[in-house]
C-alpha cells in the first residue's frame, strides 16, 4: 500500500515533467501577450500570423514534403533489408550487413550528418551534383529512417509464422509471389507503424537537416531552431503546437484503429468457439 | 498366359507398388542425420503413417517430400518422375499444415481458391471446384469468413479442403490433429479418413500418436533417430513388433529380460527370473543367446485358484508361463480394468481384462494372492 502509493506519486511527477513544458506551449500560443510569462486572454492571433508568415509556410509544407518522401523511401529499403536479415540466414558477410543496417540507431546524429556533408560536398565538388537541398536532406533522413523501418519490421517478420510461407510456396507461388500475396499483407501493419515512426523522425530533425540543407530548403523545425535562439516568440508556439496536433493526431487515429480492429477480432474468435460448441 | 501378358502385369504391379520410391533419403544438419539413409515404397491409394518420438525426424522426412528440405542425399520418385531437387512450387504434392497455416487476410473461400488461382485455372473451373471443396469438407455456411471467425474443427476441415483442391498426386498430413483436444481428435480421425477415402489421394502423414496411426493408417512406420524400425500393417506391428523399442512405444507392453534355453524347430523356452516362457513357435537365434520377451497386458488371464491343466492347454507342462503374485493396483476403466501384479521378483506384471459380466464373481482385489497366465502363441520374442 505504501509502496503504491510511492509509485503513484513518483510517476506523477515523471509525467508531469515531461508532458507539462508541451501542455503550457499549447496553451501560450493562444496568449494574448508577447510575454512568454505571463497570461493575457485568449487569441488566435499567433496562429493568424503563421499563417502570414512566407518563411513558416514553406518551411512547413518543405518539411511535410520530405518527410512524406523520407517514410516512403524508409519503409522500402527497411523492408527489404529486415527481409534479407530474417529470412536469408546464411549469407556471407550477414553480421557486417545487420550491424550497418542498424549503425544508425546508435551513431550520433552529428557525426552522421558531419561524415555525409563531408562525402555530399566531395562528391558535389567532382561530379557538380548533387546541390544541397531537398535531395540530401531527403537522402540522410533516410538512412536514418530505415535503421528504424528495419527494425520495426524485422521483429514483426520474426514473429510471423514461417509456414504460412511455406504454404503458398506448396500451392504454387514462385518466391516473388509468396512475398506479394502472403508476406506484403501479413507484416501491412508493421509497414504502417515504420512510416508513422519515420515520418515523425524525419518532420522533428534538426541536426541531420542543419547539416544537409542549402539556401532556399529550410525546414520547419530548424526555423523554430534559429527563431528560438532570437527570444522565444508566441508564434513559435503556435506553430510547435501545430506540429504536436498533427503528430498527436496520427498517433491517436492509429492506436484507435488498431485497438478497434483487435477487439473486433477478439470478439469473432470467441463467436466461432461459441458457435461450435453443440447447443445443449 | 502368354509373355506379353506376363510382362504387362509385372509392370502394372511393378508401377503400383512403387507410385512413391524414397531410395537412401539422407539429411544432415551439420553432423547430425536428421533422416539416416530411408528406403521406402508406397503404394497408390494407401494411407501411410511414419510414428516415433519427438526428434526422431518425422518431419524432416516429410518436409523433404515437400519440397521444403534439400536432401543430403538420396532420391524421391514419384509416379516415375524424380523430383527429387523440384522446388515445392512445381511439385504435385501438397502438405496441410500441423498450424494449418491458413492465409489470416483472406476467407474461407479465398483459402481454398489460392492454389487454383496460382495455376492459371479460368474462373469458372475455379468457382466449381471451390464449391466442391466447402461441400466435401461441410464448411458451406463459413465460405464467406475468415479463418479467426472459425472453430479448431472447422480450421482444420479447411486447410485439409485446400491442400486437396489441387487433386495432388500426394498428400502430406504432418501431425493433422495435434491441435485439436482428444474427444473432437477420435471423431475427426474417421471423418479425415473417409474423405481421404474418398478423394481417393494418396497419403502420407507424420505423428507421435500411435493410437491416430493405428486408426487411420493402413501402414506404418515406426521412426527412430532418423531410420525406419519397422514398417507394416497397425496389426503386424502390434502382435509381432520387430525390436524391444518397437513393442514398448506401441500400446503396453511387460517386458522380460532372459536367456534362449530350448531351442526347437517347432517350440522355444526362454527362461527368465520369472518363469519358463514356453514359445509355440521356433526362432532364428542361438541357445543362451540373450533375449526378450514381449507380452500384451491384454493376453494374461488371472485369477485367484491355480489354473487347471485344461485351462492352460497351451502351456504343456507345470511352471510353464505361469506366475504367482499380488494383486498391488486395480483401476477400473468401465468397458476394461487393469491390474498391477507385483511378483516375487519384484517385478510389475501389467493386465488388462475385459469387463464382459455385469456381476463377476472373481472379482479381484487390492492384495489379492492370483495366479496369472498366457498362451504359448501370445509370447512375442524379440532378438534385438
Ligand atoms: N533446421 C534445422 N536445423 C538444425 N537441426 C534441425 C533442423 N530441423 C530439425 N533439426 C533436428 O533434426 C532432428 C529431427 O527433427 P524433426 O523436426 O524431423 O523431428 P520430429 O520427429 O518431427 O519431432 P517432433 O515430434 O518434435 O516434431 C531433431 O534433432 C532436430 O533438432
Ligand atoms: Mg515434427
Amino acid at each position: 500500500m505504501q509502496r503504491s502509493r510511492f509509485g503513484l506519486g513518483w510517476m506523477t511527477v515523471v509525467f508531469l515533467f515531461l508532458y507539462l513544458p508541451i501542455f503550457t506551449l499549447v496553451v501560450f500560443s493562444f496568449n494574448d501577450s508577447k510575454l512568454a510569462t505571463q497570461w493575457g486572454g485568449f487569441t488566435l492571433k499567433w496562429y493568424a500570423e503563421i499563417l502570414n508568415d512566407r518563411e513558416v509556410r514553406e518551411a512547413l509544407w518543405l518539411s511535410l514534403k520530405i518527410a512524406f518522401l523520407t517514410a516512403t523511401a524508409s519503409v522500402v529499403l527497411g523492408t527489404l533489408a529486415a527481409f534479407a536479415m530474417v529470412r536469408y540466414t546464411k549469407f556471407k558477410g550477414r553480421t557486417l550487413f545487420s550491424g550497418m543496417v542498424n549503425a544508425p540507431l546508435v551513431m550520433p546524429e552529428v557525426i552522421i550528418g558531419l561524415s555525409l556533408l563531408l562525402m555530399l560536398v566531395s562528391v558535389q565538388r567532382a561530379f557538380g551534383v548533387p546541390e544541397r537541398g531537398v535531395l540530401t536532406i531527403w537522402l540522410g533522413h533516410s538512412l536514418l529512417g530505415m535503421a528504424y523501418a528495419a527494425v520495426v519490421v524485422q521483429s514483426r517478420l520474426l514473429e510471423l509464422d514461417k509456414s504460412l510461407e511455406e504454404a503458398a510456396m506448396d500451392l504454387g507461388c514462385r518466391p516473388h509471389e509468396v512475398f506479394r500475396l502472403v508476406t506484403l499483407p501479413m507484416i501491412a501493419p508493421s509497414l504502417l507503424s515504420a512510416w508513422l515512426l519515420t515520418f515523425t523522425i524525419s518532420l522533428d530533425d534538426v541536426v541531420l537537416s542543419a547539416f544537409l540543407s542549402g539556401p532556399g530548403s529550410t525546414t520547419l523545425p530548424i526555423v523554430i531552431f534559429s527563431r528560438a535562439r532570437l527570444g522565444m516568440s508566441p508564434t513559435i508556439n503556435a506553430i510547435a503546437a501545430i506540429m504536436i496536433f498533427i503528430v498527436a493526431a496520427g498517433v491517436i487515429f492509429g492506436s484507435l484503429w488498431l485497438a478497434r480492429a483487435e477487439k473486433r477480432r477478439a470478439e469473432e474468435q470467441a463467436a466461432a468457439y461459441r458457435e461450435a460448441l453443440p447447443s445443449p | 498366359m502368354t509373355n506379353a501378358a506376363v510382362a504387362v502385369q509385372h509392370q502394372s504391379v511393378k508401377a503400383d507398388d512403387s507410385f512413391l520410391t524414397i531410395r537412401k533419403l539422407t539429411k544432415k544438419f551439420g553432423d547430425v542425420a536428421a533422416v539416416d539413409a530411408v528406403s521406402l515404397n508406397i503404394r497408390k491409394g494407401e494411407i501411410f503413417a511414419m510414428l516415433g518420438a519427438s526428434g526422431c525426424g518425422k518431419s524432416t522426412l516429410l518436409r523433404m517430400l515437400a519440397g521444403f528440405e534439400i536432401p543430403s542425399s538420396g532420391a524421391i520418385v514419384l509416379e516415375g518422375q524424380d523430383i527429387t531437387s523440384l522446388p515445392p512450387y512445381e511439385r504435385p504434392i501438397n502438405m496441410m499444415f500441423q498450424s494449418y497455416a491458413l492465409f489470416p487476410h483472406l476467407t474461407v473461400e479465398q483459402n481454398i481458391a489460392f492454389g487454383l488461382e496460382r495455376d492459371g485455372m479460368p474462373k469458372g473451373d475455379i468457382t466449381t471446384r471451390v464449391t466442391e471443396m466447402l461441400e466435401l469438407t461441410q464448411l458451406k455456411q463459413f465460405a464467406k469468413r475468415k479463418p479467426h471467425q472459425l472453430s479448431g474443427g472447422q480450421q482444420q476441415r479447411v486447410a485439409l479442403a485446400r491442400s486437396l483442391a489441387k487433386r495432388p498426386k500426394l498428400l502430406l498430413l504432418d501431425e493433422p490433429l495435434g491441435a485439436l483436444d482428444k474427444k473432437l481428435r477420435e471423431q475427426t480421425q474417421i471423418e479425415l479418413v473417409n474423405i481421404i477415402d474418398k478423394v481417393g489421394v494418396t497419403c502420407v502423414m507424420v505423428t507421435h500418436d500411435q493410437e491416430e496411426a493405428m486408426t487411420m493408417a493402413s501402414r506404418i512406420a515406426v521412426m527412430k533417430s532418423g531410420g525406419f524400425l519397422q514398417v507394416g500393417p497397425p496389426r503386424e506391428i502390434y502382435e509381432t513388433p520387430a525390436t524391444k523399442y518397437v513393442a514398448d512405444f506401441i500400446g503396453n507392453v511387460n517386458l522380460f529380460k532372459g536367456t534362449l534355453s530350448v531351442d526347437e524347430p517347432d517350440h522355444v523356452v526362454i527362461q527368465t527370473p520369472e518363469c519358463q516362457h514356453f514359445v509355440s513357435h521356433g526362432i532364428t537365434g542361438t541357445l543362451g543367446m540373450d533375449v526378450h520377451v514381449a507380452l500384451r497386458p491384454e493376453k494374461i488371464s488371472l485369477q485367484k485358484k491355480a489354473p487347471t491343466p485344461q485351462e492352460r492347454e497351451s502351456a504343456r507342462e507345470d511352471g510353464f508361463n505361469c506366475v504367482q503374485g499380488i494383486v498391488k493396483n486395480v483401476s477400473y476403466l468401465g468397458s476394461y480394468t487393469t491390474y498391477h501384479v507385483k511378483l516375487s521378483t519384484g517385478t510389475t506384471l501389467k493386465v488388462m481384462n475385459t469387463n464382459d459380466a455385469r456381476h463377476d464373481d472373481h472379482r479381484l482385489d487390492w492384495d489379492d494372492s492370483v495366479y496369472a497366465w498366457w498362451d504359448g502363441s501370445d509370447v512375442v520374442v524379440l532378438t534385438q
